[in-house]
């Protein structure tokens, strides 16, 4: 019997980043890989939630693991980096301590799942055989950085997820699939994901250094595996060229978008269309077959 | 790490982020670690390593009007790279809670509106309704034109809900209140 994960995609994959949502889709129906929405899923309460209440932040992702838990599932995947984030720490918080565990399930008023796993889809991916062998379309002229973020990693004793500063899990798995991924600097510095709707300026600034080292390694293109990354680097990439008074149009891809081209999944069935940064011009440049 | 726990300082504060977190500042040898690796300390008034100090300090003053954990952007450097293994995000956020239970005016009055909008809309409809997040946070701030530009643009680009879903909205009310109450409970004993 194939593996089926319960598929917790939280508020930005329905709405700023559905992107993400459409390219994780297609990539598992092209694997093979079994996922199943979450039913009634809410949302995770994401940084608001942990610096306004330790018990709020918990109980919410946990109100989530109950639910995959009724879908039968022992497997929760997250695109989501923040999401991912806050679902690995309930469970770490929870484990950790048994009197704040006892409160949180007073909070939903029922006991807590017992043993649940939260994994990312590089994970799944990693993991999944033979995803090397479906590729059909070839992508020779890219030259990718990989940027982590904050959230895949850190800290790491709770996400154990890959080295916290050094990680490769993206690099080696878009490399498996033939695409160039370079080494640089910036993979797991902060974009300022929790400023950019209040002190933008902080994070015109983090994403314009970020931009700036892409630039200089010599990439064409930045992979994400975070809706709130792909916000700063995308959508406010012009605002950075004006403040700064440079040029990137770098375009920004879901790690999922490339992979999906890789899998041979029309270009314009990926949501591509919605990015700020136009990625067309970059795709007729590199794409072969 | 029970040894740790009796390394003191006498300052309230320091106990009341103990208690909170389970964070012991007093750990901190000041090798400041934290506020080389923090990607916003440029911006601050006190690096992460000067709040700790002044919290093991009790200079609560000092600490509370600082802009440092209003501009923390919980990326967790600090608390991956801590020799001591001082989880310095937590303290952030903790500091940033006993100061709104004690009605401290935040320093950077934005972030926290921004905290008190997104918790109300998911308090309301069950997953973040993103266009009534940010009318609440405009009417928080009175930051009217702020982003205008941009949010018409991914509105056009279909990035923006029209409407809420308010799946699992009874579900979320019901969840914050019970919060609510625990933490009342936990207050008061």
């Amino acid at each position: 019997m194939p593996m089926k994960y319960a598929y917790y995609p939280g508020c930005s994959l329905h709405s700023t980043g559905s992107e993400y949502d459409v390219s994780f889709r297609a990539v598992c129906q092209k694997a093979g890989i079994d996922i199943e929405e979450v039913k009634g899923w809410v949302c995770c309460g994401t940084s608001p939630a942990h610096c306004s209440s330790k018990l709020l932040s918990l109980a919410l992702p946990y109100e989530n693991l109950c639910l995959a838990e009724k879908m039968g599932a022992a497997d929760v995947v997250a695109p989501c980096a923040a999401c991912f984030a806050r679902l690995r720490t309930a469970i770490y918080e929870a484990n950790e301590d048994p009197q704040l565990a006892k409160q949180i399930s007073e909070a939903l008023e029922r006991p807590l799942p017992k043993s649940m796993n939260v994994l990312s889809p590089l994970q799944i991916f990693r993991d999944k055989e033979g995803l090397a062998d479906a590729v059909t379309r070839e992508l020779p002229g890219l030259r990718v950085v990989c940027y982590y973020g904050c959230l895949l990693t850190r800290p790491a004793k709770v996400m154990q997820f890959d080295e916290c500063e050094y990680p490769m899990a993206m690099d080696e798995l878009l490399r498996s699939m033939g695409i160039t991924t370079l080494n640089w600097s910036y993979k797991t510095d902060c974009c300022g994901g929790a400023l950019a709707m209040t002190r933008t300026d902080v994070v015109l600034k983090l994403t314009h250094d970020i931009l700036e080292e892409a630039k200089a390694v010599g990439a064409n293109a930045i992979a994400v595996a975070c809706p709130l990354c792909h916000v700063n680097l995308d959508t406010r990439q012009e605002e950075v060229e004006q403040e700064y008074c440079v040029k990137y149009g770098l375009p920004i891809f879901y790690f999922t978008q490339l992979m999906a081209l890789a899998l041979g999944v029309p270009s314009d069935k990926l949501g591509l269309q919605k990015h700020f940064v136009g990625t067309d011009e970059l795709l007729s440049a590199v794409c072969e077959g | 790490m029970e040894s740790v726990q009796t390394i003191t300082s006498g300052s309230k504060l320091a106990e009341a982020v103990m208690t909170e977190s389970g964070q012991n500042v007093n750990v901190c040898f000041q090798c400041g670690k934290c506020a080389a690796g923090c990607p916003i300390s440029y911006a601050m008034d006190y690096k992460p390593a000067q709040l700790i100090h002044a919290i093991r300090l009790g200079m609560d003053d000092l600490v509370f009007k600082s802009t440092t954990m209003w501009l923390c952007a919980s990326c967790e450097t600090c608390t991956t790279r801590c020799p001591q293994e001082l989880d310095v995000a937590k303290v952030m956020d903790v500091v940033k809670i006993t100061a709104v239970r004690q009605g401290i005016k935040p320093t950077i009055s934005q972030v926290a509106a921004f905290y008190r909008a997104a918790l109300a809309n998911i308090k309301k409809c069950g997953r973040m309704y993103e266009m009534g997040m940010i009318v609440g946070l405009k009417m928080r701030t009175f930051e009217f034109f702020k982003d205008a530009k941009l949010g018409m643009k991914m509105f056009k680009k279909g990035k923006l809900k029209l409407l809420p879903s308010f799946t699992g909205a009874m579900r979320m009310w019901k969840i914050f209140n019970r919060v609510k109450k625990i933490e009342n409970r936990n207050l008061n004993t």
